[in-house]
């Protein structure tokens, strides 16, 4: 065990490589440009290649044809860049090549981003929302797992926060059971020999080797993020079994949440908390167990509402919902704001809850 | 009589010579040029396709192959290339994927010096969609987004793909062809083949455009689209190696 | 006066040949390219017939030079090319079996 001081884009980056990572593919963008620095220091070494590519646009289609070749490949920016990326993405998901998406997001505005996306079909990524650099470290190597297993992209929600602290941590590789061997992959090998490969989201095949097409290869896609949904879902519950009053958050925000969570608690307030894990699939069915019978739900995220819409899809009793976050950003436009802050939470919390007033409105 | 084979129908590395192109594209024509050299160079490359009246030719082709986003092939085969760098990666794009769409992409890849063979079947027109202006349609010439003919005023004047790249370092080779008669079909392959032998020796970029027949696109008769090809294209874009290694 | 000299039997013209093609009548699409590429100018197209999808088509005459232009240019793969080992006279006029026809719907069944 080495504990080192680290800054959480370079832990991520070990995870990446721990995790097999030999291609990563990104366009400077703050906060998500020390990940690619570090990408670009160790990928080397490690036998890797990085490329700092021209723009988003190109560094997610340079992760297309890498993905092809069978590699484990990743690419990332912060939602800004994404925005550039979501055809790349869907194309990803439609060709069903595996690579993981990192959002080192600005805040916590990204969440339709992750969770909808902006490409175009019938596509999902499974989107996984770190905590903390440690959580970021386990749930990289996750996700490189997760995108050979079901031949998916995948994203990181992580965050300014988490890419811009310093922490002492030991990047441990995790091991995960084995996966299919890539027999899609394209190397040349298969040229020639009647039986050449093909990789294109119309799915039409080669006339010696037909395929489903665009409607079944679609429908059999679909069914296949169906499966992800029913088996993916990861949430944590913080004292929910006998709270009356639940909030919601995702990310880095649930530290904060937890904090307060303890405080209310040792003044009597039975409070829990509730946070996806995975913002998709969305741990519906736990948030309707954790919510039931609940007076309130608060959910505080760093935006103008966007939990908040799957929070009414599942928790147990839609009227008892309350946002009680919003839009926050700090001046650079480029970290989360005031709201991200313990006291300001508790406030809003107690008002929610028409305790007497404690902690700050700013 | 006895006698021997000197061309058989189809090339062996075309699954299928059944396509859906128009009578008189010069796109198969030009496919098969590649084809040739591929096989008589004893390649297993991957091919990497854009979105236009070629992606089927691609689908037909025995050769392993990725189809790419609109403009976006060379940043693929960029991602193919760097993780497999000793197979040979050739990307096929039209006028419209490549100098309209994709510009940014191939430019970049041209300086970066990337390691494949990047080829451009340039017939002046969005072929697929029907028949549009696009970034090479010479002035003069009508399609269903200048149906009067380009007009300079309203259209602007069409971009010389190949002298952009002779100007890009990172690019070894650079040249341009056309199908519109056998003797240019054979020039045409020697670009194809010097451009192939060159990607294995690691020199850098290569590119091939090929100048093709669209006669649907260009409104003209079938058999006036090899003359219409030398008077619009040829005087405006030229023909030969624009940028090559000495030797 | 000189005396005609009458043949002792009749000559019908025959054009030096060095090779031919097979031509794959339903694969054309009536393009006419292969008609200007032909060197020798043996390749005519038919005016009143047409294959089964409706396209005239490209007919061989004597004098083929194997010169495989026609292969070259065609879009459509219509063309096979043979160079005989020695050159023959063949008598002018079409090649009666370069044709290859194809029953093309009958094709399409079995494959579907």
């Amino acid at each position: 065990m080495t504990t080192r001081l680290m800054q959480g884009s370079e832990a991520v980056a070990e995870a990446a490589l721990a995790a097999g990572c030999r291609f990563f593919s990104g366009y400077p963008m703050t906060p998500f440009t020390e990940l690619l620095e570090n990408m670009g220091r160790k990928l080397p070494g490690a036998g890797g290649v990085c490329m700092n590519a021209a723009s988003e646009i190109e560094a997610v289609n340079m992760t297309i044809g890498a993905a092809a070749t069978g590699a484990r490949v990743a690419t990332g920016s912060c939602g800004q860049g994404l925005a550039l990326m979501q055809e790349g993405i869907a194309e990803l998901a439609l060709n069903e090549l595996p690579a993981v998406i990192f959002n080192m997001a600005r805040g916590q505005q990204d969440y339709f981003q992750a969770t909808r996306g902006g490409g175009w079909g019938d596509y999902r990524t499974i989107t996984l929302a770190p905590r903390d650099v440690p959580e970021a470290v386990e749930h990289t190597q996750l996700l490189f797992y997760l995108a050979d297993r079901y031949r998916t992209p995948v994203v990181l929600y992580g965050d300014y926060v988490i890419a811009h602290s310093t922490v002492g941590i030991d990047v441990q590789p995790i091991e995960f059971p084995a996966t299919a061997p890539k027999d899609w992959a394209l190397d040349g090998s298969m040229s020639g020999t009647g039986r050449a490969r093909q990789i294109w989201t119309w799915a039409l095949g080669k006339p010696n080797t037909p395929g489903p097409g665009p409607n079944g290869s679609w429908e059999l896609i679909a069914e296949k993020y169906d499966q992800i949904g029913r088996a993916e879902a990861r949430h944590e519950a913080y004292r929910t079994d006998d709270a009356d009053v639940v909030l919601v958050s995702f990310g880095t925000t649930s530290v904060f949440v937890d904090s307060v969570v303890d405080e209310l608690r040792e003044d009597g307030v039975r409070v829990g908390s509730f946070r996806p894990i995975t913002l998709w699939p969305f741990p519906g069915d736990a948030l309707e167990q954790a919510t039931r019978g609940c007076a309130h739900v608060l959910v505080y995220e760093l935006n103008a509402g966007q939990l908040v819409d799957d929070v009414r899809m599942h928790a147990a009793d839609r009227s008892v919902i309350r946002s009680i976050g919003g839009v926050s950003q700090d001046p650079s436009g480029m970290r989360q704001g005031d709201l991200l802050n313990a006291d300001i939470l508790r406030h809003r919390v107690r008002d929610a809850l028409g305790l007497t007033p404690q902690g700050a409105t700013s | 009589m006895s006698s021997q084979l000197v061309v058989e129908f189809k090339p062996k590395l075309l699954q299928s010579s059944e396509h859906e192109l128009c009578p008189g594209c010069g796109h198969s024509v030009a496919f098969r040029v590649v084809l040739d050299v591929v096989e008589e160079l004893d390649l297993k490359p991957v091919l990497l396709a854009g979105h236009g009246c070629y992606t089927q030719l691609m689908v037909q082709s025995d050769l392993d192959s990725l189809q790419c986003l609109h403009g976006r092939a060379p940043a693929a085969a960029t991602g193919v290339k760097r993780m497999l760098p000793t197979t040979p990666v050739i990307t096929l794009q039209g006028d419209g994927d490549m100098v309209t769409e994709g510009l940014h992409e191939i430019l970049h890849a041209a300086a970066r010096g990337e390691q494949f063979t990047a080829l451009l079947f340039n017939n002046g027109v969005f072929g697929d969609t029907g028949g549009h202006l696009t970034a090479t349609t010479v002035v003069g010439q009508r399609t269903k987004t200048s149906l009067e003919g380009r007009d300079p005023a309203l259209h602007g004047y069409p971009l010389n793909i190949g002298q952009l790249l002779a100007q890009v370092e990172g690019a070894a080779y650079v040249a341009r062809g056309a199908v519109n008669s056998a003797g240019m079909i054979a020039r045409t392959q020697r670009m194809v083949r010097r451009a192939l032998e060159l990607q294995l020796e690691g020199a850098g970029f290569t590119f091939v455009e090929i100048l093709t027949m669209c006669p649907t696109g260009w409104f003209v008769p079938t058999s006036e689209g090899p003359e219409y090809l030398e008077d619009a294209m040829i005087t405006t874009f030229g023909i030969g190696e624009l940028k090559a290694p000495p030797g | 006066m000189t005396v005609p000299t009458v043949p002792t039997r009749p000559i019908a013209p025959t054009v030096p040949t060095r090779g031919t093609v097979k031509i794959d009548v339903e694969a054309c699409k009536g393009c006419d390219l292969c008609i200007d590429a032909c060197r020798p100018g043996v390749l005519t197209m038919t005016t009143d017939r047409f294959n089964q999808r409706g396209y005239r088509f490209p007919e061989l005459r004597a004098g083929c030079t194997a010169c495989r232009a026609c292969a070259q240019v065609c879009p459509d793969f219509v063309f096979q090319v043979w160079k005989f080992d020695t050159p023959v006279e063949l008598p002018e006029g079409p090649v009666p079996d370069a044709a290859l026809h194809r029953d093309v719907e009958r094709q399409r069944e079995q494959r579907s």
